[in-house]
């Protein structure tokens, strides 16, 4: 029993800590990353709570899909916070 | 699962602690920051946040899942007193049905929000809310 | 400044809404408690349905599926529409070049389990956990390994428009039957048949199938139009 606790306060201690990383990282795609773990960690969080048609569908779309979209969508943007950074960086993104 | 082991209000109630953390965080990102994908981001975490505190309050104390599994049955007879016996012991699912949908039109949000943001990269070469704001079009 | 403003309206109203939830007894409260008893009772010994989530989505809110399948239509839709560019000047494929022996060969021999995944997952949907959304992201990701794995994997958009439009005609058309036959919308006209058999719970198998294949087909075609976006 003991256990279970403390693997349910790491797994929320996870979370948060997930969150406030994808935050406050200027890097979009560890942000992106971050995001991920948040939703990994959720699903492992709903099926403790006895919930396993929340935990497959947040598996499957949380995990997988959304973080295909972002990615895709930083491929075709930018991918840091600050436009300078950008502008020093990848200079061939914005020439097209 | 007893979450009672300890007699504290802080573990019996942390998942309402975290999932409230969790959307104070992602308000934070998507009123503060200044670039178009950061807000989206937001967006997504607060929407985690949302769905844990609406799992959390429907839990029951060393409940089941609610699916009437051969397992669970063990063979009893299927009559109306069985039902609900075994109904007793089973988490709320109405909450469940509830973010099974909310997930999916969760994606559909994002996934037309981020093309919005790439139409608008193209229009501006740009994502600082603030740049796009003097451009004037 | 205007972080200030921001963090202490947040701490008002994060303090706000743990003082409402502290009041909740956690784990011995319930605020459903006449729909979920109802819900609880009647999808075993009525609808024979094994996984009341399933029986809730399908059958006692069924209207409520069309529309979020019609939601996911829409943003598919409004995806394509936004990134549109011109029939003469698509942008090539971010995927710039195919992926090594490896992963090719990885990708071809995964590509049908995936595929088998997804609809276990979709017909078993009132038995185990799972159903029709889950089955249709499955299917759609392993639709997008390949995308990603190979430089010139295509899919048509018109067996995939076909696809999902029967889908959706197949669905709408069964709850006009019921409509029909029973008086109100998706109302069952089948057989029930026994508690955790295959072919049991009426109209609600079917509907997920049918939910399982429209998911599956606009999620696909949405990574699809994605991919095909490079400037």
């Amino acid at each position: 029993m003991i256990y279970y606790l403390i693997l349910i306060i790491f797994l929320l201690l996870l979370m948060i800590g997930a969150a406030i990383y994808s935050i406050a990282q200027k890097d979009l795609l560890y942000a992106v990353i971050g995001t991920g773990l948040i939703s990994l960690v959720l699903s492992i969080l709903f099926l403790l709570l006895q919930a396993p048609d929340v935990a497959l569908t947040e598996a499957a779309i949380g995990v997988a899909l959304t973080t295909i979209v972002f990615i895709i969508t930083i491929r075709n943007t930018v991918r840091h916070e600050d436009e300078e950074k950008n502008r020093r960086t990848l200079p061939n993104q914005t020439t097209k | 699962m007893d979450f009672r082991l300890f007699d504290l209000k802080i573990v019996e109630y942390s998942f309402f602690i975290t999932s409230v953390v969790v959307i104070l965080i992602g308000l934070y990102g998507a009123l503060v920051k200044r670039s178009l994908i950061k807000v989206v981001i937001g967006l997504s975490v607060f929407d985690s946040g949302v769905n844990l505190l609406l799992i959390s309050v429907g839990y029951l104390t060393s409940g089941t899942a609610p699916i009437y599994s051969p397992g669970l049955l063990k063979g009893m007879p299927l009559t109306l007193e069985n039902i609900k016996k075994l109904s007793e012991g089973m988490v709320d699912p109405v909450p469940q049905a509830l973010v099974l949908t909310a997930i999916v039109i969760g994606f559909g949000v994002t996934a037309v929000a981020l093309s919005l943001v790439i139409r608008l990269y193209r229009h501006h070469k740009t994502l600082n809310i603030d740049e796009i704001k003097n451009l004037k079009w | 400044m205007k972080k200030v403003l921001v963090i202490s309206l947040l701490a008002v109203f994060g303090g706000y809404l743990l003082k409402v939830l502290f009041q909740i007894d956690f784990g011995h409260q319930f605020f459903t408690n006449g729909v979920k008893d109802l819900y609880l009772v009647a999808s075993p010994e009525k609808l024979k349905v094994a996984n009341v989530v399933t029986a809730i989505v399908v059958n006692f809110r069924g209207f409520d599926t069309l529309g979020e399948v019609t939601v996911l239509f829409l943003a598919t839709t409004a995806m394509a529409s936004i990134l549109y560019k011109g029939r003469h000047q698509l942008g090539e494929r971010a995927v710039l070049f195919s992926g090594s022996s490896i992963v090719t060969t990885g990708s071809k021999l995964l590509f049908p389990a995936i595929i088998l995944l997804g609809v276990y997952v979709f017909i078993h949907g009132h038995l185990t956990p799972g159903g029709g959304f889950q089955g249709g992201v499955i299917v759609a990701t392993g639709f997008l390994l390949m995308l990603m794995a190979y430089k010139d994997y295509s899919v048509s958009h018109i067996v995939l428009s076909v696809v999902e439009s029967l889908a959706g005609i197949t669905f709408a058309s069964l709850g006009l039957v019921g409509l029909i036959n029973g008086g109100s919308f998706l109302n069952d006209f089948m057989g029930n048949g026994t508690l955790n058999a295959l072919f049991s719970g009426g109209l609600i198998p079917i509907i997920y199938i049918t939910v399982g294949f429209k998911v599956g087909a606009e999620l696909t075609g949405l990574i699809y139009t994605a991919l095909n976006e490079k400037d």
